[in-house]
């Protein structure tokens, strides 16, 4: 496996935000969180690269393991972790500068200067988040000239940039348009082949499509999870099957 | 939980499920009719039921394009989806079964002289069979009772040796009788029909245990004749 929560239990300050969630990333694979608003999907996303540290008061018990590795151990350096494990967010957030030092941002911040070496990890991110065609000629430009869904492009190429293990993706399609999410859902099943995705997502069928694993959460509690194909056939709980046939909002 | 949310998407799968229910309930009465047209030797009952057909073949268009509607609009999942697939699997059975009908009742419309009582009666205990076990299928899928598919799964077998029985006994007479008795080369083409019939009912009593459990099971043929 190569992310594992056992027994997980989160706490903002006296609420309880998750309950005992033990749950498997294959290596490789797309994994889908899906759930009603509130349910914790998203928090239970944020503590897989530790992003839930950065809010007050948050307590978590239960461990969560990257390769084996207790992410939450005292000696995890949190800078090498969420390079390991990178982030795509729900709205495109690209930096106000132009499209090349977004790609290179993060290898900058790593120390790396060598030109050449930037040139051709910002050609490769780019041509791996599918956008290089379309912004070759404009590398120089602004990335807050671009359309909704290629902001999102480039933010998964400024995440692949770093060449993490693992991408998290929260919602990354809720706010573009078809085509756009038709784009980023054929790049999530292309970068699986190097990656391994935990997608948060509320569109039922992007998550037919896209997963390998769907787990359903409600309440805080992982309800169910198992390969994409049985639960979106022969869920075993009906919990599972109200919601995602629509039975209750 | 608390609130059911998809009302209308709710009310069109129980419209889809009604639908071939009903279907079932005409092929029924068709596979029926024509039998009681056959052995009571009534033409105009048997033009009745060959007429009764095209009511089955237009609600067959109607389940289709509802399913495909519902497919393009509402993206069906798990059990809705399985309401919509064995809507089409479902209603070709019963769409056949109302063929078979046909071609009983169109038998039973040609066939001039009295039939020999014996055949009759050989011919008699199989329709009975065929009508129970679509009976059973149709109940089956109504009432969402995996129990009665299984039974009428049981029921092939029965089915297969009353058929065999039937075949044989029919056949004999035929050589015998020869040229004198047409009729009961007619009813071995009957016998398959009704055959053919459980062999739909059986179908259809599969696909209702696939509607429920998500498990697909299929009973193999071994036919001996």
């Amino acid at each position: 496996m190569k992310m594992q929560a056992q027994h997980l239990n989160l706490y903002y300050g006296t609420h309880q935000a998750l309950f005992d969630v033990s749950l498997e990333v294959p290596e490789n694979k797309v994994v889908a969180l899906i759930g009603p608003s509130g349910c914790g999907k998203s928090t239970f996303l944020r503590t897989l690269n530790r992003m839930n540290d950065l809010i007050d008061g948050v307590q978590i018990d239960g461990k969560i393991t990257l390769d084996d590795r207790d992410i939450y151990d005292k000696d995890v350096d949190l800078v090498n972790l969420r390079k390991r494990v990178g982030m795509v967010f729900q709205r495109p957030n690209p930096f106000p500068m132009s499209i090349y030092d977004n790609v290179a941002y993060g290898c900058r911040v790593h120390g790396l200067t060598d030109k050449k070496r930037l040139d051709e990890i910002v050609e490769k991110s780019l041509r791996g988040a599918a956008l290089w065609d379309e912004v070759k000629d404009r590398l120089d430009a602004s990335a807050m000239g671009m359309s909704g869904g290629q902001q999102q492009r480039l933010c998964i190429a400024r995440v692949m940039a770093v060449e993490p293990e693992v991408v998290l993706m929260d919602e990354p399609c809720s706010a573009l348009d078809p085509i756009s999410t038709m784009k980023i859902e054929e790049l999530v099943q292309e970068i699986k082949k190097e990656y391994t995705i935990v997608m948060v997502t509320h569109n039922m069928q992007q998550a037919a499509r896209v997963s390998d694993y769907t787990a359903f959460f409600l309440n805080g509690k992982l309800i169910e999870h198992d390969t994409t194909d049985v639960i979106f056939t022969k869920p075993h709980d009906k919990k599972t099957e109200d919601y995602i046939t629509g039975r209750f909002g | 939980m608390e609130r059911q949310t998809r009302q209308e998407y709710i009310h069109d799968l129980e419209v889809v499920q009604e639908l071939v229910a009903t279907m079932g309930d005409k092929a029924l009465t068709n596979v029926e009719q024509s039998m009681k047209a056959l052995l009571e030797d009534d033409a105009v009952l048997a033009k009745k039921v060959m007429k009764a057909d095209d009511a089955i073949d237009d609600m067959i268009i109607d389940v289709e394009d509802k399913c495909i509607l519902l497919i393009a609009k509402q993206q069906p999942i798990a059990h809705d989806l399985r309401v919509i697939a064995t809507g089409f699997k479902i209603s070709t059975d019963i769409e056949r079964i109302g063929d078979h009908a046909f071609d009983i009742a169109k038998t039973a419309a040609s066939v001039k002289e009295p039939l020999n009582p014996d055949c009759k009666r050989w011919i008699e205990e199989l329709g009975n069979c065929a009508a129970s076990m679509v009976r059973r299928a149709v109940k089956a899928y109504r009432d969402r009772s995996v129990q009665e598919a299984d039974e009428v799964r049981k029921m092939d077998k029965q089915m297969d040796d009353v058929f065999e029985h039937t075949f044989y006994a029919l056949s004999d007479f035929v050589t015998k009788e020869g040229a004198r008795q047409k009729g009961a080369t007619q009813l071995l083409f009957i016998a398959r029909f009704l055959e053919r019939i459980g062999d739909h009912a059986v179908n259809i009593a599969e696909w209702v245990i696939y509607l429920e459990t998500a498990e697909r099971i299929h009973q193999k043929k071994n036919r001996l004749i």
